[in-house]
């Protein structure tokens, strides 16, 4: 019979830990996609070559690995004297590192819209805010769900690497227990199924929303 | 302003230590791609071969690969392994995680390629007396390589990115375990890693740049 | 010769050829008309066993298509198919279009392939687009090549399906004077076509096909002219 030191208490402290990833991920992907729209929606009206300036600096949260991106937020805040605690220097990073693929995420939403189907919302009189909110905002959700729905699974994967600022999220409360217990392939399986349970349902809904919505196109 | 003082001196005299850890970077990266490569094709055969077990077998890696953080399949290698009483190294340990991770994504990236060459394709080349091996090889499979290009190379940058990932399994030969090392002796943290960061990011753009190159001269069509 | 003998095919429920008996013999033109859905597409691709079919036999040159002993690779290299949608292979120049398939099936080497290949895009009106990729052609241009790659495996005789129908109307005309062009050479064609004087022109024979059944057929004057099933009278009329 398969037998393990793993009690109840320890599944809980696993548990803590994925909540607290989710947490994490929330607050992250919350803040993050508020700014995406916000500079997706600069980024279409202004043109490629004046967002030249936002695009480079959101480049740089994607060419420079996550890990490192945490540790000289924190390093910086410890030296600006933020005072800021792990958990505030993870969301803000997280935030970042969604706002800036999100933001390419809704400039393709708003550009999937036809420039016709604008043009003649505007004919009929209604004001930019009105085409963006009543044509363009529908439109480009539709479009755009998928990806985001996939880069909030993504960032929810990345968030793991919080660890490294001493958070007990998921993965490393599985470290602990693993030290603890030194049961590795079982906790590591139980953690690992944790974070598919967590992900799978949603990435399947995405793809359902995908399959949904692409025929009416 | 603020209380410190940024030595930016002894980061610039450890360059040539990051540059190398920036090699060994460049190394995992290239080999977790040629190997993920190879192990996501050998997962479309499987998926394709019609055998209930290797499908499920194949469908089951790349569920775990895009279902779960890149670090707990590092974890996986390094301390998954011990169960078996397999203990990889730190650099075998990372190259193994990424390497699976690779994988995953690519054949989910091919398969996506393949469902994009319209089955017209195949028809017209075996209605002109090709064998279907023959029809894949030649026609179907270099549209597929465009089609799949793109993805492919944000797939390298993530690997390039994720070698950073070592650190916590104690991989201190690449760029980030240099950096992580540096640090540990210094505590010039910010300096080192800014260093790094500025790093990573002209390695991830020459990555992406020659990629572009590399399309051009390849697809020209 | 082409045998086709008692031929029957469904999709699922739907039964789209029922009983399909027509002989063509070499040197023969024979054009199909008829409404959509009424199989004669279906019925080509048949013919060189891209599609299974449920009973009947489909003979060329006295071998059985679908029986399981044909080496279907080998047959198709005697039989060319051009389909409605061109099906250029986008990657390969215009030239290695038509030269991978006698290279690479037949084993003919290149300096051979590329001289055939050469002479069958002159035939075809394509001479100074050979390092073309297709991409970069008209529509006609495209058939015309799917012509000449058919051509290229020297078959004994060639499939047109539809050729024209997703042309823009004033690239019609080059791919029918292309066919017209084969069939006066003595090329055994089965095509499909909603082109009606096309087919009152050049065909030695025209079938007439309605619901997946071959309801009339006959010389060109014996169909346009006097039409003796109601189908295709009704048919005809509402052509003209």
């Amino acid at each position: 019979m398969f037998q393990t030191a793993m009690t109840f208490n320890d599944l809980m402290f696993l548990l803590k830990g994925a909540g607290l990833t989710l947490a994490v991920t929330g607050v992250s992907v919350a803040a993050g996609t508020v700014m995406g729209i916000v500079f997706g929606v600069i980024r279409v009206q202004i043109g490629p070559w004046w967002a030249i300036p936002l695009t480079f600096l959101l480049d740089i949260f994607r060419s420079v690995p996550l890990l490192i991106q945490l540790v000289l937020a924190n390093a910086f805040q410890a030296i600006a004297q933020f005072g800021w605690p792990p958990f505030t220097t993870s969301c803000v990073v997280l935030s970042l590192y969604t706002a800036a693929y999100c933001t390419e995420i809704v400039r393709g939403g708003i550009d999937a819209v036809p420039v016709t189907t604008r043009r003649a919302a505007r004919s009929l009189g209604l004001s930019w805010v009105q085409d963006m909110r009543y044509i363009v905002a529908p439109l480009a959700t539709r479009v755009s769900l998928p990806a985001w729905i996939g880069l909030t699974l993504g960032v929810m994967k990345d968030s793991a690497l919080v660890l490294w600022l001493g958070l007990n999220e998921l993965l490393k409360s599985s470290q602990i227990l693993i030290t603890r217990l030194q049961e590795p392939l079982f906790i590591l399986i139980v953690c690992g199924l944790i974070y598919f349970l967590m992900s799978f349902p949603i990435a399947r809904f995405g793809g359902y929303l995908e399959r949904r919505w692409s025929p009416h196109d | 302003m603020f209380n410190y003082t940024f030595h930016w001196n002894q980061a610039m005299r450890s360059l040539p230590r990051m540059l190398d850890g920036a090699l060994v970077t460049l190394e995992v990266a290239l080999l977790s791609m040629a190997l993920g490569l190879a192990f996501a094709l050998l997962l479309m055969l499987m998926r394709m071969s019609g055998y209930r077990a290797l499908t499920a077998l194949a469908a089951t890696w790349v569920e775990v690969a895009r279902n779960t953080p890149a670090l707990f399949q590092i974890y996986m290698a390094h301390f998954g392994l011990g169960s078996f009483g397999i203990h990889l190294s730190p650099y075998a340990a990372l190259l193994a995680g990424i390497t699976f991770n690779n994988a995953g994504y690519l054949a989910e990236n091919f398969r996506g390629a393949l469902k994009a060459i319209p089955e017209t394709q195949t028809r017209a080349a075996r209605s002109l007396g090709m064998t279907q091996l023959q029809a894949f090889r030649m026609i179907v499979a270099p549209q597929m390589l465009r089609v799949a290009f793109l993805p492919m190379t944000n797939q390298m940058v993530w690997a390039i990115l994720m070698t950073s990932l070592g650190v916590t399994v104690g991989m201190n030969m690449d760029l980030a375990g240099v950096t992580q090392e540096l640090n540990a002796r210094s505590f010039r943290t910010f300096e080192f890693f800014a260093m790094a960061a500025v790093i990573f990011y002209l390695i991830t753009k020459a990555v992406t740049l020659a990629a572009r190159l590399i399309a051009w001269r390849l697809f020209r069509y | 010769m082409i045998e086709i003998e008692n031929v029957r095919k469904s999709f699922g429920a739907l039964e789209v050829l029922k009983g399909i008996d027509l002989t063509v013999a070499n040197g023969e033109v024979v054009t199909i008309i008829g409404g959509s859905g009424s199989g004669k597409s279906t019925l080509l691709t048949c013919i060189n066993g891209l599609e299974p079919i449920d009973s009947g036999r489909i003979l060329i040159d006295g071998t059985e298509v679908h029986a399981r002993a044909t080496n279907l690779n080998k047959l198709r290299q005697n039989v060319g198919i051009v389909f409605q949608q061109f099906n250029a292979f986008p990657h390969l120049t215009v030239l290695d279009n038509v030269m991978l398939a006698p290279r690479k099936v037949k084993g003919v080497p290149r300096a051979e392939a590329e001289a055939m290949a050469v002479k069958q895009l002159t035939h075809v009106g394509l001479a100074d687009k050979l390092r073309v990729y297709p991409g970069r052609l008209s529509g006609g241009q495209q058939q015309r090549m799917a012509i000449a790659r058919a051509l290229a495996m020297e078959p004994a005789y060639m499939l047109f399906d539809e050729v024209t129908s997703a042309l823009d109307p004033q690239l019609v005309g080059e791919v029918l004077d292309t066919l017209k062009m084969l069939a006066e050479e003595g090329m055994t064609m089965i095509c499909v076509t909603h082109e009606m004087s096309f087919a009152r022109d050049v065909s030695d024979r025209v079938a007439f096909f309605h619901q997946g059944v071959m309801a009339e057929i006959g010389s060109p004057d014996q169909i346009f002219g006097a039409p003796q099933n109601g189908e295709t009278q009704k048919f005809l009329s509402s052509v003209r």
